[in-house]
């Protein structure tokens, strides 16, 4: 019964992650535009094909954006609690807590990896995949068949690997500086994780870092940047979308806090 | 097979709802295939939403995606071709209104020396000059075209000060651009704190420095359609953005409200085109064959076929469909493929100490230009190379997950670098060279003999790296930059200099250019002067692909110019007496 129950709560959470997948649908699919412009009053829809045959009329249709939503910030989607737990260490080295912010961690960097990585990008889903997978030259790009989501599950059991040869320890239980000189030793080719031919040790280390920015700097809705502390801390207003009226006041501090899409002031 | 229709045109961007709306004038019965959804303002360029940098500029929800389609790439030949799994360098548009809804709004014209550059050139420096570059003329001139450039910058409002009128140097425009007919149709946008600081400061050593034309419009405007658009709010997300404040011209601000009500047009979204069908003799296009949403395919016959797709995929549709011949880079037989070009750019950037650049004040072209080391304004008689570059100081957003410029030798992560980043992001600006691209007998496009679409067709194989003359030309400029940021007195200033190995990673310009050129001998081109293919007369390539080179300016302008002009030969020539415009 209790596992009944748990089933559905995943399922439940499943959903959820449904929902914020927005960003990349399937062009194939079904899309709910079109389903909506199936049964709404869409101008003449002819019979003749699918897709959708537009005459005469400029289309509208009621409800037809697709709004994003912000993400449930409990609980973990993707990563297992030890990984949670790595990442969290890892964020906060990326981006420590001080007098002009919160942390990575608490500002939800974490979370925002984790439903990212639980959703289309996490899994490549609008990307090309389809083999052969070859090495490649560096102007070509990453070219490993390992979507985002495999990347850190592989790179993340690695660098704990590696620091448990190193220091017997998982990375999280090392002290800041140890973190620091492990982060640094991934950044600068010092050390080698075991991961595998087409996902280099450098490119583990570049998702990362470069998810985390994502992740403080993006609109807080998606988990991270959590009471828009970074865009406090270098003064970006966030979806204000007019300013019109500062336009001309040429050097000048732009008096006005940040908003976020949900309106967060 | 469905009924016939008069005219077929593949890809609702800028130049198929130029077309569409051209041809549906004349009266013709028009039907638009495209392979993206339908999209506008109201219901997907939500104004409550679109400040979304996640999910737009780095997810880039509004690009074609690559498992929709991908390309592959290499620098040479010798190279094997990868596929690009995710789009990097470029990013291409998919959907109606294609790349013209998420673009900058740069709004150049390409000048009369672009459209006869061999003549130019060689009247000037002489044949050697330019030897080792398959530069070309265009087919077409200055006097024939500016009408069709005209046109299109009354259609998107254009904001901007005229610096040629009728040979009539102009105070506060550019002086080097090619004689214009009349004015701007609106007047240039306000300039917010950077761009002002770098007018200033060129003007004072003697540069001719002035607003840069856009398409981001600095008042409320009705175009000649009476189709009305809303004053810019420098809100900042403009390019990888679509507008949600009807301000940015794209086909959906400028066109699809008169055109989707016209009972001879038809638009069929989601729908993807895999091929031309020509008759036997390969002399005429019969049909389109496309697949809808649910993989059902069809056939869609025309007397005329408009390829208005990207112009890359211009290039793979003729391919694909054996409309001319496969350029071959050892021989130099064949057209198709030709002369693919591309942008060459670098970038300068200083710190100061105390400034308040407020970078979020932007807008896709809210900036200032000077063309003093573009295209041939300069003497290249003592130079190595031909060509120059637009030097831009646009600010077009100061979004923080992709604009954080800190100073050089800051680190990426840590404690110091976040107070490298609250310092730097107030107390930047920076400016561009925007430099052409010649082409050269290497540089091409082809198909893919490996990697394959999601129907199995091959993928696109681009070959290109920076021919020598280019980088030549982007040294050049890169030195010319480093002697302009002197007078600024920065703190800190940093030229960026190109290297060869075109790197399709990270992002650079959506400016591909060439693959199916105009010109005027069917041997080294593959359309003539009106954009009709020499060997299927009944098909007409529009785009960039056009291009014969790329100069150093955007190509939109150009490529809505284009547009306009081979809808006029359709209309006013084709349709009377079908069949080839030019006998060469």
């Amino acid at each position: 019964m209790i596992a009944l129950e748990l089933a559905l709560k995943l399922a439940a959470n499943k959903n959820r992650i449904a929902g914020v997948d927005f960003m990349q649908h399937d062009p194939r699919a079904l899309s709910r535009r079109r389903l909506l412009a199936s049964v709404a009053a869409v101008p003449i829809l002819a019979a003749s094909a699918d897709g959708r045959t537009i005459s005469g009329e400029l289309p509208w249709s009621p409800f037809a954006g697709e709004p994003p939503r912000p993400v449930n910030p409990l609980g973990w989607y993707f990563f297992t609690p030890g990984e949670a737990a790595t990442v969290e260490a890892i964020v906060d080295r990326f981006i420590p807590g001080d007098h002009l912010s919160p942390g990575g961690k608490d500002s939800g960097c974490a979370v925002f990896i984790d439903r990212q990585l639980a959703g289309s990008f996490g899994q490549s889903s609008r990307l090309y995949t389809k083999g052969p997978f070859m090495p490649g030259l560096p102007t070509q790009g990453y070219q490993g068949d390992l979507t985002p989501a495999g990347r850190y599950r592989l790179g993340l059991w690695a660098l704990n690997d590696y620091t448990n040869t190193t220091y017997k320890k998982d990375f999280r239980a090392l002290g800041i500086d140890q973190q620091d000189a492990v982060l640094g030793g991934l950044d600068g080719g010092k050390i080698k994780l075991k991961l595998k031919p087409g996902f280099s040790t450098k490119e583990f280390f570049e998702l990362m870092l470069q998810n985390t920015m994502e992740g403080f700097f993006a609109d807080p809705l998606y988990g991270g940047n959590k009471n828009m502390a970074s865009w406090k801390m270098i003064g970006f207003p966030g979806a204000r979308y007019d300013y019109r009226d500062h336009i001309d006041k040429h050097n000048q501090p732009y008096p006005k806090g940040p908003v976020s899409i949900y309106g967060q002031v | 097979m469905l009924p016939r229709k008069d005219a077929v045109i593949i890809g609702l961007g800028w130049t198929g709802a130029i077309l569409a709306q051209q041809l549906t004038e004349a009266g013709l019965n028009v039907v638009a295939i495209e392979r993206g959804p339908y999209r506008d303002t109201s219901t997907d360029f939500n104004v409550a939403y679109m400040q979304d940098e996640l999910r737009y500029a780095v997810r880039k929800d509004l690009f074609l995606q690559p498992n929709v389609e991908a390309m592959t790439m290499r620098n040479t030949a010798a190279q094997t071709a990868m596929p690009m799994r995710d789009y990097g360098s470029f990013l291409p548009g998919h959907g109606v209104g294609g790349a013209g809804v998420h673009w900058n709004g740069h709004t150049w014209r390409f000048w009369d020396s672009d459209f006869s550059i061999r003549t130019h050139l060689t009247q000037r420096y002489g044949a050697k000059k330019i030897a080792g570059l398959q530069l070309q003329d265009w087919g077409v001139t200055w006097n024939e075209i500016e009408h069709s450039f005209d046109q299109f910058e009354y259609l998107a409002g254009i904001s901007g000060k005229a610096g040629n009128l009728k040979g009539q140097v102009q105070a506060g425009g550019n002086p080097f651009e090619s004689a214009r007919s009349r004015e701007y149709p609106n007047p240039p946008m306000k300039m917010s704190y950077a761009p002002t600081l770098f007018a200033q400061t060129m003007s004072g050593i003697g540069y001719h420095p002035f607003p840069t034309p856009s398409a981001n419009l600095s008042q409320s405007y009705v175009n000649p359609l009476g189709i009305r658009m809303g004053q810019c709010t420098y809100c900042g997300f403009c390019e990888r953005f679509a507008c949600g404040n009807y301000s940015k011209a794209s086909p959906q601000t400028t066109i699809l409200p008169v055109l989707m009500k016209k009972p001879n047009f038809e638009a069929r979204t989601e729908c993807e085109v895999l091929k031309i069908n020509l008759t036997p003799d390969g002399k005429h296009a019969r049909s389109v064959t496309y697949l809808d949403a649910n993989g059902v395919e069809y056939e869609q016959p025309g007397d005329i076929v408009a390829i208005c797709a990207y112009g890359l995929m211009n290039v793979r549709m003729m391919l694909l469909s054996k409309i001319g011949q496969q350029y071959d880079p050892v021989t130099g037989a064949g057209t198709v493929g030709r002369n693919y070009c591309y942008q060459t750019s670098s970038a300068a950037r200083m710190f100061f100490e105390g400034k308040h650049f407020n970078p979020f004040i932007g807008a896709g072209t809210l900036g200032q230009s000077m063309d003093d080391f573009n295209g041939d304004a300069f003497d290249h008689s003592k130079l190595d190379f031909v060509g120059g570059a637009g030097i831009n100081c646009v600010v077009s957003n100061g979004r923080p997950i992709g604009n954080r410029p800190t100073l050089p030798g800051s680190p990426r992560w840590g404690a110091k670098w976040k107070q490298a980043t609250v310092d730097g992001y107030q107390n930047s600006m920076g400016f561009s060279a925007q430099g052409s691209s010649y082409p050269v007998r290497e540089n091409y496009l082809d198909l893919d003999p490996s990697y394959t679409d999601r129907h199995g067709r091959p993928l696109l194989r681009v070959t290109f790296d920076f021919p020598e003359n280019d980088i030549a030309m982007s040294h050049y400029l890169s030195d010319q930059m480093e002697k302009m940021t002197k007078p600024f007195n920065a703190k800190v200033a940093t030229v960026s200099r190109i290297k060869k190995g075109w790197d399709a990673v990270p992002y650079q310009s959506t400016h591909n250019t060439g693959g199916a050129v105009m010109g005027s001998d069917p041997k080294n081109s593959a359309v003539n002067k009106y954009l009709q293919s020499w060997d299927v007369p009944n098909v007409f390539v529009v785009g960039a692909s056009a291009f014969a080179h790329n100069a150093g300016l955007n190509p939109t302008g150009t490529v809505g110019a284009l547009a306009y002009w081979a809808a006029e030969a359709i209309t006013t020539q084709y349709i009377k007496n079908p069949g080839a415009l030019v006998h060469a």
